[in-house]
C-alpha cells in the first residue's frame, strides 16, 4: 500500500522527519517479516503499529534503528539514510533516535540515575561514561527529567528495586535524555497492568508532544492505540495493510488486519475517551 | 529542559555504600600493597632480568623437542593410568566415606568423624599428600595413585555426602506408601536421585584426577610431572616445551570429555 | 516405581478385551546392550591402569607400621619451629592475594575477548580460547616451575605462577557469564548510539559483577591452598620450610608445617565463604 495517501501531497513539498521505503526483512532462514513496508511521517504526531504476533511489528521498529539488519530498502531520519551508514556514522543516527523497550531494558544493578544518565553515552567519551562523570548540564537535565517522568528523589536507587510502572518510566527517561528527533517505542504497555499502562502511554504521548518528537509505537492493545495515537498503520504479513488517523479505524479494516472476530466492543467511542482521559 | 533549579553535580553511589567507606577500603588496599610487597623482598634487578631471560627461554623452548616421544609417551601413559586406577578407588571408598557423612543416614558421632577427616584431607594440597606417600612408598607412580586416590576419595565422599544429605523426601514417602522396604525404597528413590549427580562428579574427578597426575610427580611420585620435572632441573627446554603442549593436550581434551559426557547425563 | 497393576484386572475394569504386553523392560535391548559396554570398557580400563602400574603389592604390607612409625617421629609437634614460619606463613598469602589481584586485572579484557558475543572475530575469538585453554591446563605448580626459570626463586615467581593459572579460570566464568548476559539492556544501550566500549562497560559489566567478584574470592581461596606447595619448587612460602623439614627429616617441625597450613586454609575457606555468602 502507498506511503502517503494523496491528499497529503501538499505538505510533502518538505521533506518529511521521517520515510520509509519499500523496507524489507528476510531473516535467514527464510522469514520474510517485512515485505516493502513504505510510510512517511511529516509532522510530530504519535503513530501506533498494530497487527498480529509475528507481522512484523517488532522488526520494523528495530530496523529503524538497525538493531535489526534491514535485508533491502531505505529508511531517511531526515537527510540521512540509515540504511547505508557505517558503524560509526550510525551511532552518530542512534543518538537522534530515542528508543523504549517492553521489557524496559534498564541495567539492573546500576542506579535509576545511572540509567537515565547512559541516555548521554554517545555524547560522552569513554572514559567519562566508565568513571561516571557526565557534563553539569547532562545532569542537571538528567534531575529535571526525573522530575518530569514522576521519579524525583529515587536517584540512587538501583534500577532492580523499581516497580514495573516506575522502570518503564525510566526507560523513557533514557530515551529523552538523547533529546532525540524520533521515538521508538516497543510495546511499552504489554508488561504492565492495564491502569499503569494507561499512565504509561499519556506520559509518552505528553513528552512526544512537549518535545515535538514524532514516535512510533509498537502496541497490542487497539483500544489503547486508538486512545493515545493520532495515526494507525496496520500491519499484516510484513506489509502495511492499514494506514490512516484513528477515526478510520472500522471494524472491517480490524477484520482485514486480524482475522473475522467481533470488534464492537473493542473500538472506542468518544464517551468513554472523555471518561477516561 | 531548564537546568534551572537542579543539582549539576551528581556521583555514582559508592559500590560499598558510603563514600567515607569506599575511600577507607581503597586506602586499605593500597597500605595492603606496600606492605605485601615490601615484605616479599623482591630484587627488581633480578625481576627486570627475567624479561630477557623470557626471551631466552622460549628461544631455547622453541621449536619444542618431540624427538624423545617414547619417554613422552610412558610420562603420559602413567598419568593417565594413574588418574583411572585413582577414580577407580576413589569411587569404590567413597561409598562408605560418603554415607558415613550424611547428616540424615549416619550417626552424630560417625557423621562428625567423617566430616573431620573430609575437611583435613581437603585441606592439603595433592603435591604434600604425595610427598608423604612418596616417603613411605619410595619414588614412582604407587606414591601418585595413592595420592589422587585419597584425594578422590575424600572430594567424592563430600559430594555424595551433600547429595544425599539433599535427597528429597517426597519420592522416598510415595515408595514407602506403595509398602516397599527398607533396600526398595533405597534403590528406587535414594539411589534414582543420587546416582546420576554421582555419575557426573566421578567423571568430573576423572578429569581433576588427570590434571593434578600431571603434577605430583613434581615430588617424585611418577607420571609426566617428573619427567617435566627432570627435564626443567637439566634446562632442557625444548623437551620441555614438548611435555606443557602435551599435557595442555591432555587436560583440555580430559576437559571436553568431561563436559560433554555430564552434558549428555543432564 | 509402582508397581504395574495386574493386566486381567485392568482388563476387566476397562471393560475391553485388548491384550496388554506381560512382560516390561526399564531399557530397550539396545540401551541394555551400550549400558553393558560401557561398564566393560570402564572396567577394562581400570584393569589396565592398575596392572600396567607394576604395583609392588609388598609395600603395602608393612605401610601400615610405617605410617604408624612416621607419626610416632612427628609427635610431640615442635612448637619453638612456629616463630620462624609466622613469615612465610605471611608470604604465602600475600603470593595467593597478589597473584589473584594480577589475575582478575587480566581476566576482564580476556573474558571480553573469549566471550561469543563481545568477541571482534573468529581470530579473537580463538585466541582468547586457545589463551583459556592455556592458562587453566597447566597446573600453578608446574606454572611456578616455569617462572622460577624466568624470574628466578623466590615469592614473585609464586606471584606470576598464581597470576598466570588464576587468568584463565576467571576469565572462562566470566566469558560464560558475559554470553549468559541479558539481551535487552545491551540493545537498549546500545540504540542510545554508544559506542562498542561503552556498551561493555555500562550494559554488560555491571551484569557480570556479582560473578567476577563471586569467583575472584573463590579462587583466592583456592590460591592460598596452592601458594602452600610452591616453595616446592622454589617459588616462595612456606612449601619451602616444609619442603626443607621433610628432607631433613625434621618431622616435628614437618608437623608444626602442617598444622599451620591447615589452620590458614580453613580459616581463607571460612573466609572466602563467608564473603561469597554476603554478595549473594
Amino acid at each position: 500500500m502507498a506511503a502517503a495517501p494523496e491528499e497529503k501531497q501538499t505538505e510533502s513539498l518538505e521533506r518529511p522527519l521521517l520515510a520509509i521505503d519499500s523496507l524489507t526483512k528476510v531473516y535467514p532462514g527464510g522469514t520474510r517479516a517485512l515485505d516493502g513496508v513504505s510510510f512517511a511521517i511529516r509532522r510530530p504526531e504519535v503513530i501506533a503499529v498494530i497487527g498480529s504476533s509475528g507481522a512484523g511489528k517488532s522488526t520494523l521498529i528495530r530496523c529503524i534503528n538497525r538493531l535489526v539488519e534491514p535485508t533491502s530498502g531505505s529508511i531517511l531520519l531526515g537527510a540521512t539514510d540509515i540504511v547505508r551508514l557505517g558503524a560509526k556514522d550510525l551511532r552518530q543516527a542512534r543518538r537522534r533516535i530515542g528508543m523504549i523497550f517492553q521489557e524496559f531494558n534498564l541495567v539492573e544493578r546500576l542506579t535509576v540515575m545511572e540509567n537515565i544518565l547512559s541516555g548521554r553515552l554517545g555524547s560522552v567519551s569513554f572514559l567519562a561514561s566508565f568513571t561516571r562523570r557526565y557534563p553539569a548540564a547532562d545532569v542537571a537535565n538528567a534531575y529535571a527529567m526525573l522530575d518530569r517522568v514522576g521519579l524525583a528523589g529515587l536517584h540512587d536507587s538501583r534500577a532492580d528495586a523499581l516497580s514495573g510502572g516506575q522502570r518503564q518510566r525510566v526507560g523513557i527517561g533514557r530515551a529523552l535524555m538523547q533529546n532525540p528527533d524520533l521515538l521508538l517505542v516497543d510495546e511499552p504497555t504489554a508488561s504492565l497492568d492495564p491502569k499503569t499502562a494507561r499512565q504509561i502511554m499519556r506520559l509518552i504521548r505528553a513528552l512526544a508532544e512537549e518535545g515535538a518528537t514524532p514516535a512510533l509505537v509498537n502496541i497490542h492493545d487497539v483500544a489503547l492505540a486508538q486512545g493515545f495515537a493520532d495515526r494507525i498503520i496496520g500491519l499484516k504479513a510484513g506489509k502495511v495493510a492499514f494506514d490512516g488517523p484513528v477515526a478510520e479505524l472500522t471494524p472491517a479494516v480490524l477484520t482485514d488486519i486480524y482475522g473475522a472476530e467481533d470488534w464492537s466492543q473493542t473500538i472506542r467511542r468518544e464517551s468513554e475517551e472523555e471518561t477516561s482521559a | 529542559m531548564s537546568a534551572g533549579p537542579y543539582p549539576t553535580v551528581w556521583r555514582a553511589p559508592s559500590f560499598f555504600g558510603t563514600r567515607a567507606r569506599q575511600q577507607a577500603v581503597v586506602i586499605a588496599a593500597l597500605i595492603y600493597l606496600i606492605w605485601s610487597v615490601s615484605t616479599l623482598h623482591i630484587d627488581a634487578r633480578r625481576a627486570l632480568a627475567g624479561f630477557a631471560r623470557a626471551a631466552d627461554l622460549f628461544a631455547r623452548m622453541i621449536p619444542p623437542d618431540f624427538s624423545r616421544w617414547e619417554l613422552l609417551l610412558k610420562g603420559m601413559t602413567e598419568s593417565l593410568q594413574m588418574a583411572l586406577a585413582a577414580t577407580l578407588a576413589g569411587v569404590l571408598l567413597s561409598i562408605p566415606l560418603g554415607i558415613a557423612a550424611a547428616r540424615n543416614l549416619a550417626p552424630r558421632p560417625v557423621y562428625l568423624a567423617a566430616r573431620a577427616l573430609i575437611v583435613t584431607g581437603r585441606t592439603f594440597h595433592e603435591v604434600i599428600i604425595a610427598i608423604f606417600f612418596v616417603k613411605l612408598f619410595g619414588f614412582g607412580p604407587v606414591a601418585g595413585l595413592l595420592t589422587l586416590a585419597l584425594s578422590s576419595v575424600i572430594f567424592l565422599a563430600k559430594m555424595l555426602a551433600e547429595d544425599i544429605e539433599n535427597v528429597r523426601a517426597g519420592p522416598i514417602e510415595a515408595v514407602r506408601a506403595t509398602g516397599a522396604g527398607f533396600w526398595q525404597v533405597v534403590v528406587y528413590s535414594v539411589v534414582p536421585q543420587v546416582l546420576p549427580r554421582s555419575v557426573g562428579t566421578a567423571i568430573y574427578r576423572l578429569d581433576a584426577n588427570v590434571r593434578h597426575s600431571t603434577i605430583v610427580g613434581i615430588v617424585g611420585a611418577g607420571g609426566i610431572g617428573q619427567t617435566l620435572s627432570a627435564s626443567f632441573s637439566r634446562y632442557d627446554y625444548d623437551f620441555a616445551a614438548a611435555i606443557l603442549l602435551a599435557i595442555i593436550a591432555l587436560v583440555a581434551l580430559g576437559e571436553w570429555f568431561s563436559d560433554r559426557v555430564r552434558t549428555k547425563l543432564r | 516405581m509402582v508397581q504395574r497393576p495386574r493386566a486381567d484386572k485392568a482388563a476387566v475394569s476397562a471393560g475391553v478385551q485388548k491384550r496388554y504386553p506381560e512382560v516390561w523392560r526399564r531399557h530397550t535391548p539396545r540401551e541394555t546392550v551400550t549400558n553393558w559396554l560401557w561398564v566393560a570398557a570402564v572396567a577394562l580400563a581400570c584393569a589396565w591402569s592398575v596392572s600396567a602400574l607394576d604395583i609392588e603389592w609388598a609395600f603395602f604390607k608393612d605401610a601400615h607400621e610405617q605410617a604408624i612409625d612416621l607419626g610416632q617421629r612427628m609427635w610431640p609437634p615442635r612448637w619453638s619451629y612456629l616463630p620462624s614460619i609466622v613469615a612465610p606463613l605471611v608470604e604465602t598469602i600475600h603470593i595467593a592475594t597478589l597473584g589473584t589481584a594480577i589475575a582478575v586485572v587480566f581476566s576482564i579484557p580476556l573474558a571480553f575477548l573469549a566471550a561469543r558475543n563481545t568477541t571482534a572475530n573468529g581470530f579473537t575469538w580463538a585466541l582468547g580460547r586457545a589463551l583459556l585453554v592455556a592458562s587453566r591446563s597447566v597446573n600453578t605448580v608446574i606454572w611456578g616451575l616455569l617462572f622460577v626459570a624466568i624470574l628466578g626463586p623466590g615469592p614473585l615467581a609464586g606471584i606470576a605462577a598464581v597470576a598466570a593459572r588464576s587468568v584463565g579460570f576467571l576469565a572462562k566464568l566470566v566469558a560464560e557469564a558475559i554470553e549468559e548476559a541479558d539481551r535487552g539492556p545491551i540493545e537498549a544501550i546500545e540504540a542510545t548510539g554508544a559506542g562498542t566500549f561503552q556498551t561493555y562497560v555500562v550494559a554488560i559489566l555491571p551484569q557480570v559483577m556479582p560473578v567476577l567478584i563471586g569467583t575472584t574470592v573463590y579462587r583466592w581461596d583456592i590460591n592460598v591452598r596452592e601458594s602452600s606447595v610452591l616453595g616446592f619448587v622454589g617459588a616462595g612460602g612456606i612449601g619451602i620450610y616444609l619442603y626443607a623439614s621433610i628432607n631433613q627429616f625434621a618431622w616435628q617441625q614437618v608437623l608444626v608445617a602442617l598444622f599451620v597450613i591447615l589452620v590458614v586454609v580453613i580459616a581463607s575457606e571460612a573466609v572466602s565463604a563467608w564473603i561469597r555468602e554476603r554478595i549473594s
